[in-house]
């Protein structure tokens, strides 16, 4: 019985000691080595019983039954009144979609074209974009429009925005009363439970839910928009709700003493108050509403997200990379809008705008609009974008970039990637997967602990069980090996060009537009160029992951080292200390509560790239949801893997979260906005 | 003031010359709207066919030849709709798919859908004519350089040349596409291979393998098949199996034996056949060659055509052909 003596030995980290001077003499990390020095030594002893290995096509009875579970909904479509109701509302969904396309994106028969043509669309936009947020977002809007057009998907780009912005409005609609609820609500168990609820939808692997949302929504724009909007809608709840709780407490009380309502308050304090941070919540829910604009490619939901599978089917890299930087044309131009929009006003009244004037020319260039709307409904040339070879010359660059880049650094990569699967994949591997499941259960635990604390027992318990419970225990740790690896490399990122970004300007103004553009645009489009450099394997998995989370991690990084005062910098200097001291003295340690919140964002940004990298390669939990994605009868398997991701996201983020909570610096709630700080 | 006056200046400029555009401006589309209506009043009714297009280039090329066709010269209007395979099916029922014109074999979605076992919402409407041949495909140059290797009892004496990072000691055998009926894991530990299977997750992440592997010399074995459009490019070249024989693959862990030809099927709704009609008349007829789909697959890849373009190219060269489909 082995399994009982490997959380024997790490108990005594278990009870953190009660004070801190106590805490401080033996540090945690070394509770936690000692814990995986102990599981290694019991690793060596047991390796390879018990590691519940299941083979790649095979399932288990648990799978099967929720098979069942889904076969009996399929049956019973016809019959059951829940799926009649949301079958009718699905095509309600599709016919206000077909509306709109009607209107600005597909020819409205008989017409040839939609009833406005480009230039109406255009003009209009640029309009609005004039009126809620003055010249430059005018500008901006009208060339992100004519570049949609110019690149030859102007048709596809409108869908998207169509999709786009319809779902985020429903995400809005439900999204602001639950989030009211969450800011105000005075029980612990009801954000505990929005919080988890909330954990759940954003890290359960949409392939998980996109069949049985075709089965209650129907195929194409009505399942598109439920899709998008059921992802689109957590940031905007935690988000505003975070708002409305943090208005401070002494502006409540002293409005309270005026003797106003729960409802004034509401109004008239609270959600005022409140408003920087719903806009930002707002425009975290419009990029994760983007973030799906591809997945619903594969359930005919309209929009550019099409055109980038279409060209992955064909292994052609420039043909995906056009749309999905159109993707990412869009989703700066909505960022940015509504930023601005919800600034405009203020600004207005500080710079002594006067009203009649910037009435007379809303109203001067508005009537221009419709002049161009009513110019593109009677020329053809003014309503169908004139074709160019923009997008033929683009993708043929970017082909032959990409062509000279693997010839170029093609054996390199080979090296690298061998490299870090042989030091640190392997090994950490066969620790977790290797082990019999309870050894590594009884490692994961005694780390929790030791990192944690008390606070930490009672998630990764329930998580662990969980795990178990699924029976995909040895592809869980296969998935949550990558996790880690991916994380690491995250962190290596963050450090570097985090800090590379808060000493120098210059850099930061280079750097930042590129991680806009990584956090946004389709993994879709970089797989092929991954997997040609590192083949299909872990590796290309946790590269998928790394570019997508090294963003947010770089970022949060660089605002914590930007954050740190200068006069503390200052002080440093005058002592003499070199570069080098005064980044690893000064900086990184007074950054810590940021650097922890890069970690954990790096985290769970990674292992939201797990099916991806199941689609290159990376096996275990991503392939298995892929798989159920894709084979009838291997749904249920799909949906335990979906869970287990889920599981293992909630383990890691209460594990940090726990760990973060014993740190005087995060403690402060301002550096614990994870959902703020992880904005585009 | 003089911004404003100046201001007030560029809009007066403005106005006028948008009301003289406006003046200009041909009306193009309303001259188009009438002749779409009388074309539509000519025409008849004939209907609407819901064409599933599944994630792969070679459905798209038949899919789109049947479109185009079904567009020409019975004149119904065609909804292509990008769809994984389970949700195709899940359509039957709904009137929202009538056709997936490539079927590669879904026993488990076909007890839930035909009408012996399940709920009849669709049918077998025949063989398209393609013939997939599924099997363990090698590159052109590792076939050239080691011809002994396209058998799989000379399999072993490799294996070692095969281990990557992810297949430990064993050699690397590349599982595809978790869409596929895939038993690589059984044959291997059934017919005593050093092989691990490492399952690519995809098709691209496969292609990407396989490209990679020719253009530089490196060795890899994988599940592949024919037609692909990807194999005009790079002639993939089969190994020897057992060869498969009528039961060998009835269970799934005893299988040690090659996979078969599949015929490939049309399946559609029966609801949608019932209404009947000319396009259902046409893609029962439907037929062609594993050569005809991997042209149209070329075009569209090689040749960068869109599925539009490639399907009316090959629709105008072959008249004959097209002739033998329509009702």
């Amino acid at each position: 019985m082995t399994a009982t003596l490997a959380p024997a030995k790490p108990e005594p980290g278990a009870a953190p000691p009660p004070t801190e001077e106590a805490r401080r003499s033996v540090p945690r990390w070394v509770w936690a080595l000692g814990v995986v020095v102990v599981w290694i030594v019991v690793y060596q002893l047991t390796k390879g019983n018990d590691t519940l290995t299941l083979p790649g096509r095979s399932h288990t009875d648990l799978h099967n039954s929720l098979t069942g579970f889904r076969d009996d909904v399929l049956s019973s479509r016809d019959t059951n009144p829940v799926i009649q109701f949301t079958y009718d509302l699905g095509s309600w969904f599709s016919s206000v979609v077909e509306w709109a396309q009607g209107l600005i994106s597909i020819p409205d028969f008989p017409r040839p074209v939609p009833q406005i043509g480009w230039l109406g669309v255009l003009a209009i936009a640029t309009w609005t974009g004039l009126a809620l947020a003055g010249w430059r977002i005018a500008l901006l809007i009208a060339c992100s429009f004519l570049s949609f057009g110019l690149f030859g998907y102007w048709s596809a780009s409108m869908d998207l925005l169509i999709v786009t912005l319809f779902s985020v409005l429903i995400a809005v609609v439900l999204g602001i009363p639950l989030a009211i609820w969450l800011g105000t609500s005075r029980s612990r168990f009801v954000v505990g439970a929005i919080n988890t609820v909330l954990d759940f939808f954003q890290t359960m692997p949409t392939f998980v839910y996109l069949l049985p949302i075709v089965l209650f929504f129907g195929i194409g724009a009505s399942s598109a928009v439920v899709c998008t909007f059921l992802y689109a809608l957590p940031p905007i709840i935690r988000i505003a709700g975070h708002g409305i709780r943090n208005v401070p407490a002494t502006t409540l009380e002293a409005t309270d003493s005026a003797g106003q309502t729960g409802f004034q308050r509401l109004r008239k304090v609270q959600l005022p108050m409140a408003r920087r941070t719903i806009v930002v919540g707002l425009n975290q829910t419009v990029m994760a509403a983007l973030a799906m604009a591809t997945l619903v490619g594969y359930i005919d939901g309209p929009g550019l997200g099409q055109e980038v599978l279409d060209a992955l089917f064909k292994n052609d890299v420039g043909a995906g990379f056009v749309p999905g930087m159109l993707i990412v044309v869009m989703a700066v131009m909505l960022d940015r809008t509504t930023t601005a929009a919800s600034e405009a006003p203020e600004k207005r009244i500080r710079s002594g705008t006067d009203p009649r004037r910037r009435r007379i020319l809303l109203a001067v260039t508005g009537v221009l609009a419709l002049v161009a709307v009513y110019l593109s409904r009677r020329t053809l040339d003014l309503a169908e974008f004139p074709e160019t070879s923009w997008r033929a010359t683009v993708a043929d660059k970017v082909n032959s970039f990409e062509d000279w880049f693997i010839d170029t650094f093609g054996g390199a990569t080979d090296w690298f990637k061998d490299t870090v699967s042989s030091l640190l994949l392997n090994p950490m591997q066969s620790l977790l997967a290797e082990s019999p499941w309870y050894v590594a259960a009884a490692g994961i635990f005694g780390i929790a602990v030791a990192l944690g604390g008390m606070r930490a027992v009672l998630p990764t318990l329930i998580c662990l069980a969980g795990l178990r419970y699924f029976d995909l225990w040895h592809d869980a740790m296969i998935t949550l090996n990558m996790t880690l690896v991916g994380t690491l490399l995250v962190m290596v990122l963050a450090l570097v060009f985090g800090v590379w970004m808060a000493r120098s300007p210059k850099a930061d103004l280079v750097i930042r537009p590129l991680l806009d553009t990584g956090q946004t645009i389709p993994p879709f489009v970089y797989l092929i160029p991954i997997l040609s450099l590192f083949d299909p394997t872990r590796f290309t998995a946790i590269v998928a992951g790394v570019v997508y989370a090294a963003p947010v991690a770089i970022k949060l990084v660089a605002d914590g080292v930007k954050g740190v005062s200068p006069t503390t910098l200052e002080a440093a200097r005058s002592t003499g200390s070199t570069t080098w001291q005064e980044i690893t003295k000064v900086q990184l340690p007074m950054a810590r509560g940021s650097i922890v919140l890069a970690a954990n964002q790096g985290l769970l940004y990674v292992l939201s790239m797990a099916v991806i990298g199941g689609l290159v390669g990376g096996g275990a939990l991503g392939y298995d949801v892929v798989l159920g994605f894709s084979r009838s009868e291997e749904w249920g398997k799909g949906a335990a893997a979906g869970i287990s991701i889920v599981l293992i996201g909630i383990m890691l983020d209460r594990i940090a979260r726990a760990a973060a909570h014993g740190d005087p610096v995060t403690r402060d709630p301002n550096k614990r906005r994870r959902w703020l700080a992880a904005r585009v | 003031m003089r911004t404003r006056k100046l201001r007030t200046g560029l809009l007066a400029v403005g106005a006028c010359v948008a009301l003289t555009l406006a003046g200009c401006g041909d009306d193009s589309i309303s001259k188009e709207t009438k002749e779409n209506e009388a074309k539509a009043a000519d025409q008849g009714d004939c209907g609407e066919i819901n064409m599933a297009v599944n994630p792969w280039v070679g459905y798209e090329a038949s899919a789109y030849v049947v479109g185009t066709v079904v567009e020409q010269e019975i004149g119904c209007k065609v909804n292509y709709k990008d769809l994984k395979e389970d949700v195709s099916w899940q359509g039957f029922g709904t009137g929202e798919v009538d056709v997936v014109i490539e079927d590669w074999g879904h026993p488990d979605l076909e007890k839930k859908f035909f009408a012996d076992q399940g709920d009849g919402t669709a049918m077998d409407f025949g063989e398209n004519g393609n013939v997939g041949i599924i099997g363990w495909f090698v590159p052109p140059w590792l076939a050239e350089e080691h011809p002994d290797i396209l058998d799989w009892e000379n399999l072993n004496k490799y294996a070692d040349e095969f281990k990557t990072s992810e297949s430990g000691d064993k050699g690397q055998f590349l599982g595809s596409d978790p869409s596929y009926v895939q038993f690589d894991e059984a044959i291997i530990s059934n017919l005593g291979l050093d092989f691990k299977v490492v399952f690519s997750g995809g098709e691209a992440a496969s292609i990407s393998a396989f490209e990679k592997a020719e253009k530089n010399h490196e060795w890899v074995i994988g599940y592949w098949w024919e037609p692909q459009w990807f194999n005009a490019k790079v002639p993939m070249q089969r190994v020897k199996l057992p060869p498969y024989e009528e039961g060998c693959q009835d269970d799934p862990a005893k299988v040690a034996c090659d996979y078969p030809e599949t015929p490939l099927k049309k399946i559609v709704s029966t609801s949608w056949v019932d209404e009947g009609g000319p396009g259902v008349e046409l893609v029962k007829n439907f037929k062609w060659t594993n050569e005809d789909q991997n042209l149209v697959a070329k075009y569209i890849t090689e040749d960068k055509m869109s599925a539009e373009d490639a399907a009316a190219k090959w629709v105008e060269d072959n008249p004959d052909k097209v002739e033998a489909w329509l009702p």
